[in-house]
């Protein structure tokens, strides 16, 4: 069959099982646009390249499928570079395809020539420039296969307009030829004997969990391995609905912004397993002080995370549901009773702190995190975007939904929640979908209300409008001597803008508004924006200051009731 | 024997890598290697015995923990086939240099006397020059240039350490190429 290449990437897009991806066209991707009408793959025009990426994104971590975004080359190639960036960080499989001029005139700074292989090459896993339309349809099978196995991260493929026009007789690759790309995915049995026993001897044992859970969709290897050991569980951010977390062993997020029960037990821990995290500085603090009376097993797909940040006594390679699967096997029942006693305490301890138990005057953003919580029972898809919004998210959202958190861990990149959600929402259309955003960020992408509208997507919008860019506040008022520079912000009436989107918007000012807003919101059909008008200067606690160890926490005030 | 320098110094270790002769492989070597902060000393590329891979020797500076991670992260490099450590006392080391040096006639016995000692070559002469051609551990290009110096050096090309095991031990493709 003679097709031309841009037949030849729709087919094989088909053959992988694509059905929707987000992009922007423009002049070298013309030829790509004008035959996809050909094909049952819908296209979502999102009204920033940035967007697309997030929403590439989104769509892969809510449905384990890869996510595809498409851009014209030279500015829609580098628009992307932050949505690709992010992908990567977090291990979210993405393939970006862009467009590139054509190959005769390659390198010669020609119209919206730009060199997006060269820029995206340290924030690839893997990147192709394909100048002849021979080479389409491997490249594209090694891209899905890169982007979707091992660990999983961000693929990009840049396409000549020639390759896109040229004709080549069409054959589905069979497979890969990717003789230096082997991802170990299960892990050394002698090894996860050791790890058993380490397991089976340890008096104060602790799972980390990390995204590596989510990915490799182990959550019921999780839980079975955690129940039999009786194991506490911190997760990172990026970790958490990894496990149904009001489940008594879930300690939730532990980290700069960890509960101080989460922290502690890290630190008083004589075993830590890490299971599919990259031990990140947010979640361990200084490296040097982390956990100091335990021996630290890593389970990992990625042997390069092993022995990267913190020491490790016994390195685990492979996926995180194989190995759990092997590992329950070989683990004692146990009880652990002095240890889950001692962390039960200090659980107690927190919750004088919790502020929803003290009495405080005005809207409080942990409130409104709080009542969504209850409201959507903690079964929403949350889709959460970056700063004090994102951590309040973290610690008042329990998740039941396995991988019901959908946010930007590595990257912390503003303006990922909206298009993330969009992605999301696209890809679960059944599900119950909800953003929780800062005023600061939700205006970086805010323009993709008009993709909500006209794809017809029905998520809800939570603004958590502090008129700061608040977690950089917060940071000031913290260590630098008060001094807001920079950080107050003015931001339109969201309501009302919603409404100029044809969203539905609402503010609300008052706390006892918030528990029905949030119901009417969540029994609406189309999609909703809330405006909550939440105390200015509220801070996220606990905190640990940059480099101290990370039971060095800045304690939530007590307040008098 | 003067090939054997083996460099005892745990910070200073020598890498074999084998890649696939592809497009933005080399630059993508080296992006790493900048990118995630590692101290190169040299890097040295080539073809190896199989067409289409070719054969890489870096000379980077870190404890153990550092090379284990050059070697992880140069791994995760999708056209990187093989990485090892080299660093055995045993293994050849060698660098290529091309030295010219300025020479009045008075001087060129001389110089020619220290070209023999250090079993080195004059690969050619001119009116005012001669230029060297010498290869060996670096130790032993260093000296030759330190004891060249003196008549002026007008031009100076290293190559960068390559290495290569003794006797029967390879670094080479164990994984199917081209199946
Ligand atoms: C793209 C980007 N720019 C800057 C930052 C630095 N930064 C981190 S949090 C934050 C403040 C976020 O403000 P807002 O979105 O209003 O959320 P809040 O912290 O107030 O909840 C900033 C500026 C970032 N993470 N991402
Ligand atoms: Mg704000």
């Amino acid at each position: 069959m003679k097709l031309n290449g841009a037949q030849i990437l729709w087919e094989c897009l088909m053959r992988e099982g694509v059905d929707v991806f987000f992009g922007i066209t423009g002049g070298t991707v013309m030829p790509l646009y004008h035959e996809l009408s050909n094909y049952s793959i819908r296209s979502i025009t999102m009204r920033h390249e940035q967007a697309a990426a997030h929403a590439a994104d989104g769509y892969a971590r809510a449905t384990g499928k890869v996510g595809v975004c498409l851009a014209t080359s030279g500015p829609g190639a580098t628009n992307l570079v932050t949505g690709i960036a992010n992908a990567q960080m977090d291990s979210s499989s993405v393939v970006a395809i862009t467009g590139q001029v054509a190959s005769g005139v390659l390198g010669t700074d020609f119209f919206q020539e730009v060199d997006i292989t060269g820029i995206t090459m340290p924030i690839t896993k893997h990147n192709y420039l394909v100048t002849s339309v021979n080479d389409l349809a491997q490249a594209v099978r090694e891209a899905f296969h890169l982007a979707s196995t091992g660990r999983p991260g961000a693929v990009l493929l840049d396409i000549s307009k020639d390759a896109q026009q040229g004709v080549t007789e069409f054959a589905y690759p069979e497979s890969v030829n990717l003789p230096g790309y082997k991802p170990h995915v299960h892990g050394n049995a002698r090894q996860i004997r050791q790890a058993a026993e380490m397991i089976n001897h340890a008096h104060r044992p602790l799972v980390i969990a990390g995204r590596g859970v989510i990915i490799a969709n182990a959550f019921d290897e999780l839980l079975a391995l955690v129940e039999q050991a009786q194991l506490p569980v911190v997760t990172s951010l990026l970790g958490k609905s990894g496990l149904p977390e009001t489940h008594p062993l879930c300690l939730g997020m532990g980290g700069m912004h960890g509960e101080s029960y989460a922290n502690l037990a890290m630190q008083n821990a004589d075993l830590i397993i890490g299971i599919g995290s990259r031990f990140d500085d947010r979640l361990t603090s200084s490296a040097e002080t982390f956990a100091p009376n335990a021996k630290i097993i890593h389970v990992d797909i990625d042997p390069a995370e092993i022995g990267k940040r913190v020491r490790v006594d016994l390195p685990v390679v492979g996926d995180a549901r194989n190995v759990l699967r092997e590992l329950v096997k070989m683990v004692h029942k146990a009880d652990h009773t002095s240890w889950l006693e001692q962390i039960r305490e200090w659980r107690e301890e927190t919750r004088t702190h919790d502020i929803l138990q003290n009495e405080c005057d005005g809207l409080q953003p942990q409130y409104v995190i709080n009542q969504l919580w209850e409201v959507t029972k903690g079964h929403a898809l949350m889709v959460s975007d970056v700063g004090q919004n994102q951590m309040w998210e973290a610690q008042y959202y329990r998740h039941l939904r396995p991988g019901g958190l959908i946010t930007s861990g590595g990257l912390g990149t503003m303006g990922f929640g909206l298009p993330a959600a969009i992605g999301a929402a696209v890809g679960c259309p059944q599900e119950n979908v909800w953003l929780v955003a800062g005023d600061g960020g939700f205006q970086m992408t805010l323009q993709e209300m008009a993709t909500i509208m006209q794809e017809g997507i029905p998520i809800k919008m939570a603004i958590l409008n502090n008129g700061f860019l608040g977690m950089v506040r917060q940071w000031q008022e913290l260590f630098y001597q008060g001094n807001y520079t920079g950080t107050p912000i003015l931001g339109p009436d969201f309501a009302k803008l919603a409404e100029a989107y044809g969203v539905r918007g609402m503010t609300v000012v008052n706390s006892s508004d918030v528990r029905a807003a949030i119901e009417q919101a969540n029994a609406y059909p189309g999609p909703v924006l809330i405006d909550f008008r939440v105390e200015r200067e509220q801070n996220v606690f606990p905190i640990v200051p940059v480099g101290q160890p990370i039971d060095n926490m800045i304690r939530r005030p007590i307040r008098k009731a | 024997m003067s090939a054997v320098d083996p460099n005892k110094e745990s910070t200073r270790r020598t890498l074999v890598g084998l890649m696939e002769d592809k497009p933005g492989v080399l630059s993508h070597v080296t992006n790493l290697f900048r990118r995630r902060n590692y101290n190169i000393e040299s890097l040295s590329v080539g073809h190896s015995e199989i067409p289409g891979i070719s054969r890489m020797t870096v000379v980077v500076n870190g404890d153990d923990a550092v090379v284990e991670q050059v070697i992880k992260q140069l791994y995760k490099i999708v056209n990187v086939l093989k990485v090892t450590d080299i660093d055995d006392p045993t293994a050849v080391m060698r660098e290529l240099a091309l030295i010219k040096v300025h020479a009045a006639p008075a001087a060129r016995a001389e110089i020619k006397q220290l070209v023999d000692i250090f079993r080195a070559s004059i690969i050619d002469v001119a009116l005012e020059s001669l230029t060297i051609e010498i290869s060996g551990t670096e130790d032993k290009v260093d000296s030759l240039i330190a004891m060249v110096r003196p008549y002026g050096i007008k031009e100076l090309t290293r190559t960068g350490r390559i290495a290569m095991a003794r006797g029967n031990t390879t670094t080479s493709v164990n994984k199917q190429i081209n199946n």
